[in-house]
């Protein structure tokens, strides 16, 4: 589809961020990419394929987001853990009152504190967002993993 | 084949850590308990409501498919997945419909029930090849599990000569089944975790009643869970089922306080959800627990958190290692913001859940510390020594005790004196 080049800039600009974010463990800015009226969800591809609605982690609004990141922070034990997501290309699916949505595949890495590296999901994500002072706003993150074996655990988000 | 078991102590205080790496016990402990005379917990009736709908899971190291009969009224059946022929896996989806299932390299084809029907070029092509005459295609038949349906929760055994289920599950734990299974359900979806551990690792975490509020610190700072609450762990007549319960709101700010004051890492009032809907729980059970854990010898469990309700089951996946299977289910009377409070509950639960994820790395970090280790054994003393006694309360680690009991018994490896 036709999609302006501001947007598609915004759009590249999120994903980047919102990965650099995450891998630098500046978590509590990566929920600022956040609008307050959100929805993060992360699902497996084993649930959705049969129409089964059951989440790993979902949080329907920024406050719920925002308990995320401070139980992580100051309340849950969890494999100590570097993080590293490799991001494709977005594919445009569409547009309805300012609000684009796309999706992209991922691969997210994971390290441990003596260096041995694991692929630790695979994936995509189906994101809507819309674009305000050129820069893009998000309302929703639905994480669909292919790797619906979670190795140890699932802590810091995808 | 037997193996010396180097018990320091006859009521399980003290168990050796290479019990939880040697190979040879593993193998053991699939031919013994897992295909032993325990009844293991298969899969949930409602996943396969309809003739010809299957499921494939895992009894210990054995793949095994559970499949709904076309004819017959619907009979369920669970057999081995694995042909006669060559010991391909017959049924390689995870689910589906089949009114008979097909082994793709030589086609040998199986009914629901698992019995072998048809093998192609069985008599051969123009009077030549072809299986021996005499070929018993009933005796070539993958091997059939004895299954139990308690209120729709699926139960296996290998055995000709295990208990009945009742029997099995005790009044205990027939009577926690029908306690989630009360009216029918609607599945929600499944997780699974694969955690690098013993799978006896996990077993004895949810008989350890102790670790809940200490390492799921969750459970205390927000106050879904802690030991001062009314609760406590119940076992059946051979320790090994056990059952951790507890009542929300049953102790109060004060006594936790009190009771956490100075345990380093636990800090109560500290912090507070800027959304508390996770945590709204209205009890929906006559009993009224906020928490329920009935735990079944050798690999599943039912579970309430607050309003998640789910089955787990323990897959082995080699000595070093199993997958957790989770199921989440409500109830087909659910409104539409029960299922969304449930969804919402989810992020208790699981690989990602509040309350669980710590799991897999306590079990992940004793899997690492303890593999060199051919000696020397741990400590359970926590809730006491000697004879297995349910308790009112759950500072205790006893039904951890209760299973290394009956796993010594089935294992034909009990220490002289070795207390049941």
């Amino acid at each position: 589809m036709r999609v302006p080049d501001l947007i598609r800039h915004a759009a590249c600009d999120f994903l980047t961020e919102y990965a650099l974010l995450i891998d630098e463990d500046r978590l509590e800015d990566w929920v600022e990419l956040f609008d307050e009226a959100c929805d993060y969800k992360v699902v497996t591809r084993e649930n959705v394929e049969q129409g089964l609605p059951n989440v790993l982690i979902w949080c329907d609004n920024k406050n719920m987001l925002r308990d995320r990141i401070a139980s992580y922070r100051n309340v849950n034990e969890y494999n100590l853990h570097w993080d590293r997501h490799v991001i494709g290309a977005p594919r445009f699916c569409g547009e309805l009152d300012g609000v684009w949505t796309i999706e992209v595949g991922y691969s997210l890495f994971q390290t441990d504190m003596e260096g041995v590296s694991r692929l630790f999901s695979v994936g995509r994500y189906r994101i809507e967002f819309g674009v305000r002072d050129d820069i893009a706003r998000v309302k929703s993150v639905l994480v669909i993993a292919d790797s619906g074996l979670i190795p140890t655990l699932l802590a810091t988000p995808i | 084949m037997s193996i010396e078991v180097n018990w320091e102590r006859n009521d399980y205080s003290r168990i050796p850590f290479r019990l939880y790496h040697d190979e040879e016990v593993y193998a053991l402990e699939m031919e013994r308990i897992f295909r032993g005379p325990c009844w293991s917990y298969l899969c949930l009736e409602a996943e396969i409501p309809n003739p010809g709908d299957y499921r494939t899971t895992w009894v210990g190291d054995t793949p095994v498919v559970v499949s709904r009969a076309v004819g017959e009224g619907g009979a369920i059946h669970a057999f081995v997945n694995r042909c006669s022929h060559r010991g391909a896996q017959i049924v390689r989806k995870t689910h589906g419909n089949a009114p008979e299932h097909v082994c793709i390299y030589h086609r040998w084809c199986y009914r629901a029930d698992g019995e072998l029907t048809g093998i192609p070029f069985r008599r051969g092509l123009k009077g030549e090849g072809g299986m021996p005459a005499d070929f018993d295609m009933a005796a070539a038949s993958p091997k059939k599990m004895h299954l139990a349906n308690v209120n729709g929760m699926l139960f296996g055994t290998f055995s000709d000569h295990a208990e009945s289920i009742e029997d099995y599950l005790g009044p205990l734990g027939m009577g926690m089944v029908k306690r989630f299974l009360h009216k029918p359900i609607r599945i929600i979806g499944y997780s699974r975790q694969m955690i690098y551990g013993n799978w006896k690792l996990y077993a004895e975490n949810l008989r350890d009643t102790y670790h809940a509020s200490l390492l799921h610190e969750f459970f205390v700072t927000y106050g879904v869970d802690r030991a001062t609450q009314k609760g406590g762990v119940k076992m059946d007549e051979r320790h090994r089922h056990n059952m951790n319960h507890a009542y929300t709101g049953s102790d109060t700010q004060a006594d936790a306080l009190t009771a956490y004051a100075g345990t380093a890492g636990v800090a109560l009032d500290r912090m507070r959800l800027s959304d508390t809907k996770l945590l709204e729980h209205t009890p929906e059970f006559d009993d009224r627990m906020n928490l329920a854990a009935p735990t079944f010898f050798p690999n599943g469990l039912l579970i309430q958190i607050n309003h998640s309700l789910g089955t787990r089951q323990i897959r082995p996946k080699g000595v070093d290692r199993h997958e957790v299977f989770q199921t989440l289910f409500g109830y087909i009377d659910d409104s539409e913001e029960q299922v969304r409070h449930r969804l919402i509950s989810a992020n208790l639960v699981g690989p990602a859940g509040f309350v669980s994820m710590e799991d897999g790395e306590a079990i992940e970090l004793i899997q690492k510390a303890t593999g060199n280790e051919r000696q020397a054994s741990n400590v359970i003393e926590m809730g006491g020594r000697g004879p297995l006694k349910d308790l009112n309360h759950r500072i205790t680690e006893t039904p951890v005790r209760g299973f290394w009991s009956y796993w010594a018994e089935l294992m034909g490896m009990e220490p002289a004196g070795g207390i049941r």
